[in-house]
């Protein structure tokens, strides 16, 4: 085990490199900075000069991502066009994600999970025909049009909540964008669920199980659960990372100020430092989930042994 | 009577049609007594016996019909939750594949201690105890130190024992064995039919051993229910149908056994397939594989005839063949 979890954070370096130099480049080649930086007119050519060389951008790209990199390790990921750290942009916006991710996360978990549970063992029943039609919906229905909705009808219409959530973003604020942002994850889960469940229903352990006299929610919990939540486990967990970077619509329509709102400021006025660190430190969080859910995979299934 | 099947009847309701699995099934087996269901694949034998535990599939299968007297109680008539009571506790069924039957991921330990804890209302701690206890019991060596290992870390053979162990668990008064050793080498094959016998005279347990391999049948039978598309053809106790079968379809089979004293000439076969369970013939089922077919075999199914050999021959023999005698005396 120790010697796999070794051999996978070692795999972990050439994949962080190209990542993250894949994104520099883009960055860096598919628009100019200081253009965007003086908005809707001609920069001024000498205060623009100053400006490259003081950002270093006067030097050749290869170089350029060399001193980003050696800056990241030491901690230090730059300051942003305005004045403001990156660092101090992070320190404000992941929080924020990460409450959001975890709200996201636990409803994929009780209700994708309680769905899939009930469709799964009544499969073709009207529940499950329901359940399997609602879930195609909330798959095909973009992110944009379900949050817009769901705003409009909770926070505008009936005013449950607020339609904007504050600055500090605590957690009861973000039980509704949490749901909108779990939608199509949650669909997922519920129909893993359900292929999972219904599939090991006929297993011939299950039917040891109920031969041995068990009681009915004994062979549902301990034996058929347990077998059918590996493939589950395994998508929540990858949709972690996914779920802490692709919440850029949400967070837009709900007026978070979490990573993904950061993201598309950043994207919007090309902040490179702000754009190249967040994406940096969202290819570490998609690299350690992947880890993990690796690891709580063997966890789960003991047939699984890394050596 | 420990166990007494009447007439049993079971459907499965597929996208073709009615499959009809069990047509009248009747069978009894006593406290010690091991009576051998033998059948091809989709003879229904699997199916009655699960039908008999309670574990059949409902839908798409369906009990139509008759009775499964269980120490006198009609188990078809109770309630799920009584009937789960003397699931495992009082009858226990033995699985083919140990592998696929036994749960990946949970140890065996706690498949084992399972049983304790259900229906003993035993601790963990103890429930433990008494897995080692079993474990030991079927002759696992090292027992105490393979506990908590899972079931692919054993070989074949130990599942297997694992499995027996756990049918044994409680004591049960009747065990159902569906084809126990088909998935296992010919060698450890012996051991394990050799310990599951020895365990039933220990415990003077009921056992049906369900099998459609007749070399396994002849050690530890005491009588024989041969069964075709859903139906006994001939029941008898086993010494007789080995020496002269009284149903064409028994003497199809015990000729298909390979003998030394064959070696060099090709083995016999019953020709044809079994029959489609949608659509049996009319008639007896064996009719259009029967060598013996008359008119009377292709419109009329055979009742269970009495068979007497010879006046004070062994009683309880039966065969549903019109021409039992001569199929007896050819």
């Amino acid at each position: 085990m120790g010697r796999y979890v070794i051999r996978r954070l070692l795999q972990m370096i050439p994949v962080f490199i190209g990542a993250t130099l894949l994104i520099f480049l883009m960055v860096n080649v598919m628009g100019d900075p200081i253009a965007g930086l003086c908005g809707e007119r001609q920069c001024d050519p000498a205060t623009e000069a100053r400006l490259r060389q003081e950002f270093g951008l006067d030097q050749p790209v290869w170089q350029q991502y060399l001193t980003y990199m050696g800056h990241v390790f030491s901690g230090d990921f730059g300051t942003a066009f305005n004045g403001q750290k990156v660092i101090d942009l992070m320190a404000s916006a992941f929080p924020v994600t990460i409450r959001l991710t975890i709200v996201a996360i636990v409803f994929e978990i009780i209700i994708g999970i309680i769905f899939g549970v009930i469709t799964g063992l009544r499969r073709g029943r009207p529940v499950d025909t329901s359940v399997l039609l609602l879930t195609l919906v909330v798959i095909a229905v973009p992110t944009f049009v379900t949050g817009l909705l769901a705003q409009l009808v909770f926070g505008v219409n009936w005013q449950l909540i607020r339609p904007s959530v504050s600055p500090a973003a605590p957690f009861d604020e973000l039980i509704l964008p949490g749901l909108v942002l779990a939608s199509v994850s949650l669909a997922y889960v519920t129909r893993l669920t359900r292929t999972s469940i219904a599939e090991n229903a006929r297993s011939d352990y299950v039917r040891t199980a109920v031969a041995k006299g068990l009681p009915r929610h004994r062979v549902i919990t301990r034996h058929l659960l347990r077998n059918s939540l590996i493939p589950v486990v395994t998508f929540i967990g990858t949709d972690i990372g996914a779920l802490m970077g692709g919440a850029i619509v949400t967070e837009r329509i709900f007026n978070i100020h979490g990573v993904g709102f950061q993201l598309y400021q950043g994207i919007l006025r090309q902040n490179t430092q702000t754009v190249v660190g967040f994406v940096t430190v969202l290819v570490i969080v998609f690299l350690v989930a992947n880890l993990l859910v690796d690891l709580l995979y063997a966890v789960l299934d003991p047939r699984i042994r890394y050596a | 009577m420990l166990l007494e099947v009447r007439d049993l009847q079971v459907e499965f309701h597929t996208r073709d049609g009615v499959a009809r699995a069990v047509n009248g099934v009747s069978y009894a087996v006593d406290a010690g007594e091991t009576l051998a269901v033998l059948g091809e694949s989709g003879s229904g034998k699997s199916v009655t016996a699960q039908a008999v535990m309670g574990i059949l599939d409902m839908p798409p299968g369906r009990i139509t019909g008759g009775q499964v007297l269980f120490q006198g109680r009609d188990l078809l008539r109770l309630k799920e939750e009584q009937r789960r009571r003397i699931r495992g506790a009082e009858m226990a069924m033995i699985f083919q594949d140990a592998l696929s039957s036994l749960n990946p991921v949970l140890t065996v330990g706690a498949q084992l201690g399972e049983m304790f804890i259900v229906h003993r209302g035993m601790s963990r701690k103890q429930a433990r105890a008494k897995a080692v206890e079993l474990m030991d019991r079927v002759r696992i060596p090292a027992a105490r130190e393979r506990v908590d290992d899972y079931p692919h870390q054993f070989s074949g053979g130990m599942r297997q024992r694992i499995m027996i162990a756990m049918a044994l668990a409680l004591e049960p008064s009747l065990i159902i064995a569906d084809e126990p050793t088909t998935a296992l080498d010919v060698t450890v094959q012996a051991q394990v039919m050799d310990l599951l016998a020895e365990l039933r005279r220990e415990l003077n347990m009921g056992l049906i051993l369900i099998t459609h391999d007749l070399g396994v049948v002849a050690d530890v039978a005491d009588r024989i229910a041969v069964m075709y598309a859903g139906r006994i053809v001939e029941t008898a106790p086993v010494y007789e149908i080995y020496r002269a079968p009284a149903h064409p379809y028994t003497r199809g089979l015990l000729r298909s056994i390979p003998r030394l004293d064959q070696k060099g000439r090709e083995l016999y076969a019953i020709k044809g397939l079994p029959p489609n369970l949608l659509r049996i013939p009319p008639g007896c089922a064996f009719n259009p594989r029967c060598p013996m077919a008359q008119d009377v075999c292709r419109t009329e199914v055979p009742p269970l005839f009495e068979v007497a050999e010879a006046p004070g021959a062994a009683e309880g023999r039966r065969s549903a063949c019109y021409f039992w005698e001569e199929t007896l005396h050819g």
